[in-house]
């Protein structure tokens, strides 16, 4: 790992500054995907900005009808937490089945959120339950966070400080995990929420997608077999040697229907 | 080079580390505490597993500086003297170990999968043990060790 320069502000406002004048800073929260990419020197900030230390990042509470995740609250946190378990037992769900424990005990879902891995599960978690990403500057939805591979709306100087999740009438999450990481080969996120039936999917592009046929199809029969016979097309779909785009869109259907079942 | 504090096995502990070094590295290399290993480097195996603030984590992917201040509790420091920790003496006894490399993390991930449930069954050991590779494939009987451990600290 290069050498770099280590601050730990103690609020956001710091954290921002600290960002200010720096030749290539980076912000840790977690560091579960960056302290790795640093250790192969895929990557090598001059500055590393520890959000570890500002305490009001951290934490769920409720926030109208809606529950509100600090940035910095790890996944074992959001998977244990009696107000997610109760309300939306499927964000828990989600959050529990993420990398290993050790990876659970460290990694946050403000960390996740703005890693924006094209096999991430929460991407498919805030955009199944149309959450809203929150920041330093301003509200996101999340249908207009997730601008492309490992790309979001945030701008340079952009902290995410919670993301909030309206709590949906049912949900439930799928996954077809890789077997060695456990990061989404597919992962169908389905709701049931005020705005209507959502279903977004993880994995299979560069970024989360919805598909408005199962949306659709769902708001009239909501059942798997409404889902069962809905391709999405392979042409844009990733491949690689865990499963090809063909495959994975497969994969879609399949776990779209899972959910489905899940939900109920 | 900055001056870092933490609690280490219930000692407390003051060094200047260059701010990229991992946890793993400051354990290992500026305190030869050698029982936590590193097996993979890339965050997979688990060897390095050590509990920070109580908390089961991978030391190869943190960095010294994060755990200023942090409680740090290594493969060293469960025995009570020459008295092993009930986990360490079940390993032993059901020989959950091969060639004994991936034990330490083993053993610590156990440990803190025990904070968390006391009586875990099977398949929540296995899942438990996600992170944590065992490349003599010996998972049975360190199932069966944890198993034992967790009935005999539930006694």
């Amino acid at each position: 790992m290069y050498a770099f320069e280590y601050h730990k502000p103690s609020s956001v406002e710091d954290a921002v500054a600290a960002l200010s004048g720096k030749d290539d800073p980076k912000i840790v929260a977690g560091g579960m995907t960056l302290l790795p990419t640093m250790k192969q020197r895929l990557a090598a900030p001059s500055d590393l900005i520890d959000l570890g230390g500002i305490a009001k990042l951290v934490g769920v509470r409720e926030d109208g009808g809606a529950l509100a995740v600090g940035a910095m609250t790890t996944h074992a946190a959001v998977a244990g937490n009696d107000l997610v378990k109760s309300r939306i037992p499927a964000l828990a769900n989600l959050a529990e089945g993420i990398g290993d424990p050790q990876v659970r005990n460290r990694g946050t879902i403000g960390g996740s959120v703005a890693n924006a891995d094209p096999a991430a599960d929460y991407p498919a978690g805030l955009v199944g339950l149309g959450a809203t990403v929150v920041t330093n500057k301003r509200e996101i939805a999340a249908d207009d966070f997730f601008t492309g591979l490992f790309e979001t709306a945030l701008e340079e100087d952009e902290l995410i400080t919670s993301v909030r999740f309206p709590v949906p009438q049912k949900a439930a999450y799928a996954k077809f995990a890789n077997p060695a990481s456990r990061y989404a080969i597919v992962g169908v996120f389905v709701a049931q929420t005020d705005g209507g039936i959502r279903v977004a999917v993880t994995g299979a592009k560069g970024s989360v997608f919805r598909v408005a046929e199962m949306e659709q199809a769902l708001s009239g029969n909501f059942s798997a077999d409404a889902v069962a016979g809905i391709k999405v097309p392979a042409d844009e779909m990733n491949g690689d040697l865990h499963a090809s785009a063909e495959y994975r869109a497969h994969l879609v259907t399949v776990m779209a229907k899972r959910a489905v079942a899940a939900v109920g | 080079m900055p001056s870092l504090s933490m609690t280490i096995n219930g000692k407390q502990v003051t060094k200047d580390v260059d701010p990229n070094t991992l946890l793993v590295q400051f354990l290992r290399e500026n305190l030869s505490l050698t029982g936590t290993h590193v097996g993979c480097d890339t965050s997979q195996c688990g060897a390095c597993v050590v509990h920070v603030n109580g908390k089961s984590v991978k030391s190869c992917t943190m960095l010294a500086v994060q755990a200023e201040g942090s409680d740090v509790t290594t493969i060293e420091g469960l025995a009570q003297g020459d008295e092993l920790h009930p986990m360490q003496a079940a390993f032993r006894e059901h020989h959950g170990l091969q060639c004994g490399f991936c034990t330490p993390g083993m053993v610590m991930s156990a440990v803190d999968l025990l904070q968390n449930n006391p009586d875990p069954s099977e398949t929540e050991i296995r899942e438990w043990l996600e992170g944590n590779i065992c490349r003599c494939t010996g998972y049975h009987n360190i199932v069966k060790a944890i198993q034992a451990a967790a009935s005999e600290m539930r006694r």
